[in-house]
Formats: C-alpha cells, sequence, structure tokens
C-alpha cells in the first residue's frame, strides 16, 4: 500500500472520528496542531485505525509516534 | 446497533426540552467513554442524562465522606461500577489465606457502599455486575476449589443477586450478560486497558450503554407491555389457510422445533405480565383453528388477550388492539415475519417497536434475546393476572353494549371498593402502578417501594390504595393517592393515579368521596389538587374541573369542602 494512500485513509478516519470535515493531516501534523485530540480520543482513534486497516498495534506502538508520518511508518509496516 | 463513533455525534446534539436526570457514575477504572456513551444513548431514548463522573477510583471516598461533591451533585441515579480487573488486582496482593473470603468481603463492601448512599441520599442505585475472568491458575479445577478466583468471582455474581433482591432501590445491570454475547475478547480490549485504564472496549461501549439507559427507561415508567403477534410463519411455519392445520411446522421436527421454542418464550412473556395479542390476515375461524386444535400449539386461546384475524390492514387492527387495552403505542412491540407489514406498521403507527426479524426463523429467538424489549423493574403477582383482566374487559365491552343506558349498566356491575392505607401487602403493586400509569396520572409522580414506606410511615402524608372487583372479577388494585398535610385546614393532593382498566365506572367520584369523607373527618376545609402536563396525561387534563374544583393559578385547582356535596357513584365499599 502506498503511504500516500495511507495517509488519506488515515485523513478520513480522524475526519469522522473527530467530527472535523476541514482536517487536512500532514507527516509533519503532532497532537498539538489538532483540536480535540487528546489522549483518550487518541485511542478512539487508533482503535478506529486499527480497523480500518485490519491490523493490531502493539501497546508501546500506541504511545510511541511523535506524528502523523510516524503513524503511516508504523502502519505501512503492518501491510 | 450504531458504533461508539456514531453515537457519539448526539453529543453535538441539541438536548435541550429532553427530561434531565441527574446520575452520579462511580468506578473503580477509567470511566470517560462509559459517560460518553451513555448520555449519547441517553439522548436517542430522549433524557438528557447530566452525568457526574467520579474521579477515577475514587467510589469509597466519595460515598463514605458526607461532604463529598458526589453527595453535593444530589443525583437522582448512582451508577456504581466495579471492575473485574480491579477485583482480581486485589485477589492478587491479598494473602493466599484469605483468597476464599474475596467475596463475601466485596458483599460486606456493596453492603456499607448502599446503606451510606440511602443515608443521604433517597435514590437508585445500578450495579454492574462482573464479566468473568478465568486466571488459569487452577485449569478447570478452579470450579472445584473455593479459594479460586473464578470461583470467588461466580460466588459474588450470585451473591450479588440475593442482594439485590433484598434491596429495593439496588438493581443489577448485567455486564456478565453482555460478554456472554460479544465474548470477552470483544468487551475487553488489552491495548485501550493499558494506555487508558479503561476495561470496555470502544465496541462493547454502545451494548453497555444501552443496556443501563434500558433500566433507566424503565425505571421512568416507559417499558414494553404488550406483544403483537402475527400468525403464518411467525408463530408456526407456513400459511394456515393454504396448507391447512395438519400441514403447519411446529412440535418437535425440524424447523417446527424454532417456532415451538418461540412460543414457550412468548408464553413465558404471558405468564410475567406481557399482554399477548395476535394481529393476523387471515379468515377468523381458520386462524384460530390451530390455537383450538392443534396438539402441538404451546400458545392457547387463553393466552391472547386480543384476537384479530381478518382481512384489513394491519394498522387499522393494530389501532383497534390499542383501543381495547387501552395503552399507548410505545409500549407495544409487533412481531411479523413479514417486511412489507413491518414496514407498513412502522410507518402508520409511530412509538410502536417492530423489530427487523431475522429471515430465517430458526434465528427469531436468538435475534430476540439481543435486543432486551422487555426491561422492567418491578414483578408482582398481579402481572401474572393480566391477561385475564383483559379478556374480562372485553366481556365488559360486550355487556355494555346491551345496556342502552349507562346507570343501569354501571349498576348492573355490582362494583366494590377495598380501601386500604399502604401497608406491606400493597406496596409492591401501589410501587408498579406509580411506574406504570402514565395517561391516568395527574402529577406522574413515580416511587419505589423505598419511597412508598418512607411516605406511608411519615406523619405529614395519608395514603389510600383501591382496589375495584364487580361481578365479572376483580381488577386488583387500581387507584392510589397521598395527600399531603399543607396546613391545618389544606390537603394537597400529592398523587391521583389511576389503571385505565376502569375508566368510566364512576371511580374518581368514590376515590372523591373517600378522600372528602377522610378530610372532613380530620377537620380539613380545603383540599388541593395539581396537575403537571406531560406528553401523556392529556386524558386528565380536566380532571379537577368535572370533579367541581375551582381553578386557582398554575394549573391548581380547589375545592372547598363546606359546600361539597357526594358524588353519586356505584361502587360500595368493601
Amino acid at each position: 500500500m502506498e503511504r500516500n494512500e495511507i495517509l488519506k485513509q488515515v485523513n478520513a478516519i480522524f475526519v469522522d472520528i473527530l467530527d472535523n470535515e476541514t482536517l487536512v493531516l500532514s507527516d509533519s501534523t503532532t497532537a498539538n496542531d489538532v483540536e480535540d485530540w487528546d489522549s483518550l480520543t487518541h485511542i478512539h482513534l487508533v482503535v478506529a485505525i486499527e480497523k480500518g486497516f485490519g491490523i493490531r498495534f502493539t501497546s508501546q506502538e500506541i504511545q510511541s509516534w511523535n506524528n502523523i508520518g510516524e503513524l503511516v511508518d508504523c502502519i505501512a509496516s503492518k501491510k | 446497533m450504531k458504533t461508539f463513533s456514531q453515537l457519539k455525534k448526539n453529543l453535538k446534539q441539541d438536548f435541550n426540552g429532553l427530561k434531565t436526570i441527574k446520575i452520579a457514575l462511580l468506578g473503580d477504572s477509567a470511566t470517560q467513554f462509559l459517560v460518553q456513551a451513555l448520555r449519547a444513548t441517553g439522548y436517542e431514548a430522549g433524557y438528557d442524562l447530566q452525568i457526574w463522573e467520579a474521579d477515577f477510583n475514587q467510589i469509597e471516598r466519595q460515598v463514605f465522606d458526607p461532604s463529598s461533591e458526589f453527595y453535593e451533585f444530589k443525583p437522582e441515579l448512582v451508577i456504581l461500577f466495579h471492575s473485574t480487573h480491579k477485583l482480581l488486582a486485589k485477589y492478587n496482593k491479598s494473602k493466599p489465606e484469605y483468597f476464599q473470603q474475596l467475596a463475601d468481603n466485596r458483599i460486606d463492601e456493596i453492603n456499607s457502599l448502599v446503606a451510606a448512599i440511602n443515608g443521604q441520599l433517597s435514590t437508585k442505585i445500578i450495579y454492574y455486575n462482573y464479566p468473568e475472568i478465568n486466571d488459569s491458575v487452577f485449569g478447570n479445577y478452579a470450579n472445584k476449589l473455593e479459594l479460586s478466583f473464578l470461583f470467588q468471582l461466580r460466588k459474588l455474581n450470585f451473591e450479588i443477586m440475593k442482594l439485590s433482591t433484598q434491596l429495593t432501590n439496588f438493581y443489577i445491570s448485567d455486564l456478565s450478560t453482555i460478554q456472554n454475547l460479544l465474548g470477552h475478547s470483544a468487551l475487553f480490549q488489552t491495548s485501550v486497558y493499558i494506555n487508558t485504564e479503561m476495561v470496555l472496549s470502544i465496541d462493547a461501549l454502545p451494548f453497555v450503554a444501552k443496556q443501563t439507559v434500558d433500566i433507566i427507561t424503565a425505571m421512568l415508567g416507559q417499558f414494553k407491555k404488550c406483544v403483537i403477534l402475527d400468525l403464518d410463519n411467525t408463530v408456526w411455519g407456513g400459511v394456515i389457510g393454504d396448507d391447512g392445520i395438519e400441514n403447519i411446522q411446529i412440535g418437535s421436527l425440524g424447523i417446527g422445533k424454532a417456532f415451538t421454542e418461540f412460543q414457550y418464550w412468548v408464553k413465558k412473556l404471558k405468564n410475567r405480565g406481557i399482554i399477548v395479542a395476535v394481529c393476523s390476515k387471515n379468515t377468523e375461524s381458520v386462524a384460530k383453528e390451530p390455537f383450538e386444535k392443534h396438539p402441538d400449539m404451546v400458545l392457547k386461546f387463553d393466552d391472547i388477550a386480543v384476537f384479530v384475524a381478518n382481512w384489513e390492514n394491519k394498522p387499522d387492527n393494530i389501532r383497534l388492539i390499542q383501543s381495547i387495552l387501552n395503552i399507548g403505542f410505545d409500549s407495544m412491540v409487533f412481531l411479523d415475519d413479514n417486511p412489507f407489514e413491518r414496514n407498513i406498521v412502522r410507518e402508520n403507527i409511530p412509538g410502536i417497536t417492530v423489530p427487523e426479524l431475522p429471515e430465517d426463523p430458526a434465528d427469531y429467538l436468538e435475534y430476540l434475546y439481543t435486543l432486551n424489549l422487555f426491561e422492567t423493574v418491578s414483578f408482582s403477582n398481579e402481572d401474572t393476572e393480566r391477561t385475564k383482566l383483559y379478556q374480562v374487559e372485553a366481556q365488559r365491552n360486550v355487556l355494555q353494549q346491551k345496556f342502552t343506558n349507562e346507570t343501569e349498566f354501571l349498576e348492573s356491575l355490582n362494583m366494590r371498593s377495598l380501601v386500604e392505607p399502604f401497608n406491606k401487602f400493597n406496596i409492591p403493586r401501589v410501587a408498579q402502578l406509580s411506574q406504570r400509569s402514565n395517561q391516568f396520572n395527574l402529577r406522574t409522580i413515580r416511587y419505589t417501594e423505598s419511597d412508598i414506606e418512607l411516605v406511608s410511615n411519615s406523619d405529614n402524608f395519608n395514603t389510600f390504595a383501591f382496589t375495584l372487583e364487580d361481578k365479572f372479577g376483580d381488577n386488583g388494585l387500581i387507584c392510589v393517592i397521598v395527600l399531603k398535610a399543607e396546613d391545618k385546614e389544606t390537603l394537597f393532593i400529592e398523587t391521583w393515579l389511576m389503571s385505565c382498566r376502569v375508566l368510566k365506572r364512576g371511580m374518581e367520584a368514590f376515590t372523591l368521596n373517600t378522600i372528602v369523607d377522610f378530610a372532613a373527618n380530620n377537620g380539613f376545609r380545603f383540599l388541593v389538587g395539581e396537575y403537571i402536563p406531560t406528553a401523556k396525561n392529556e386524558m386528565v387534563r380536566e380532571h379537577y374541573s368535572k370533579l367541581g374544583f375551582v381553578a386557582m393559578t398554575d394549573n391548581k385547582w380547589l375545592l372547598n369542602l363546606d359546600n361539597f356535596e357526594n358524588n353519586k357513584c356505584y361502587i360500595n365499599k368493601k
């Protein structure tokens, strides 16, 4: 799966969970840049991404990403 | 069932105008998502659940400190959520010689929590029971060993049920059943637990929230009272009019088994007090034949309160059933295998519940189990008699048509009423009637059994419970009055509610005569009544004016006893 494809799909999941139609993610986006992306919502996003891509993250991975780029890399490594 | 993400969108809706309920949620694990799921699910049921959430793991501190935020919040309902995980952690930390006291100790804790809450608040408590975790330390031998975690856990779930039979305001939300339905790996997700301390997975939240809101809804007096059944391919396999009585499928063979088991389920509902009605497109005599002649029919003609079989459309027939039973459409469930009939009923009868029965009759029951349609917060002996009461009502209707004049009809009924204050024998039924009555209910105050005990033990209140019987049978306890002395001269009618089964019998007049007698004998000069409008009690808007009360302000009504003359009625005191 192309990295770009993954980013697009992750973006769609964020839009749905955060209920924010205008949200545009890039590799450098962090939690600080996105309204409502707190630690609780994070786990909700993670579960939705797992479901969307049909993968499972380890508990450590979930806390390890510093930005969207690293999240996308992690997904790519599992596809 | 909606997913948690879909549910969450409700949180942005306008909650204005919805009935508000103040709920305190106290858990020993993190509960933020559960709060969101509850509030969002409450919205779908028409409630604005205002939830105060105790900080993580603060149950004891909040409950045992009389000046805590918990008591300051003054909840109308308390949800206590002890998790199996925290229980396991406790077990792990305790000395082996205490292992086998785990369940008993937890029961003691629950008892003292409930006692502390009851000392400060008059509230109902919902307690989540424990989904099982098997720590697999003893393998299957755990079942044979009292000190194993599994043994203690199962014992605890059983002991909680026993406890709830003794505590009238303590209700269990059966989390364990949800785990049976979804499986442990769906109820509990390690990544969520490790990262957030929450023991419920995202996917399980809607199920847990729905079950909790089901209980709350039933507590507020909204629950299903009637199931309306289609016949062909719903109650038996095949089409009676085409296949004939010897060819319909029912009994112990093949798919017949599914219909037989379905009928046993309906029969249990009927025995529990759910009214069973039939609405079938058939020639009446043909539709009745299996009930009378088929040896394998579990449901008998006697089980059906109202039997409607004709070629009219189903919405009209359901309206007919409604007019006989006199209950709201929102308390009815319609079961029909035919999607066309389901849709036409759904579109034309607002409020009725029409489950989307699976195509394969073998799946009917499993599907119906998951819907939890018949939640309740009470059960009394009277429930088991309900079908008979409605059948008798149908006979009365036939008799009434023979009399040209209402007075003669009422006289012919030979009605008698037993009037008693609340006592330990009638309290369960009084509480239940206060929860069930929506239409003939002037102020719609709901009482639990414990509320009723408080009221009946208080000097400020006077209570009356009325029964009504006539030559056809006994309607049981059908009217409840609570009077509160406002001052030496004035009695306020805090509650006046009546079962709609006994409308148009002069029961209102008899009730008023009775309370006026009581008031006069105790030196009171005025009776004050109040009408608090709800979506369902339009019927009694003019109740007090019809009885001769004079309008005051704010929907309040005054009766001066000096000029009162007994209303004519045909009911005698028993």
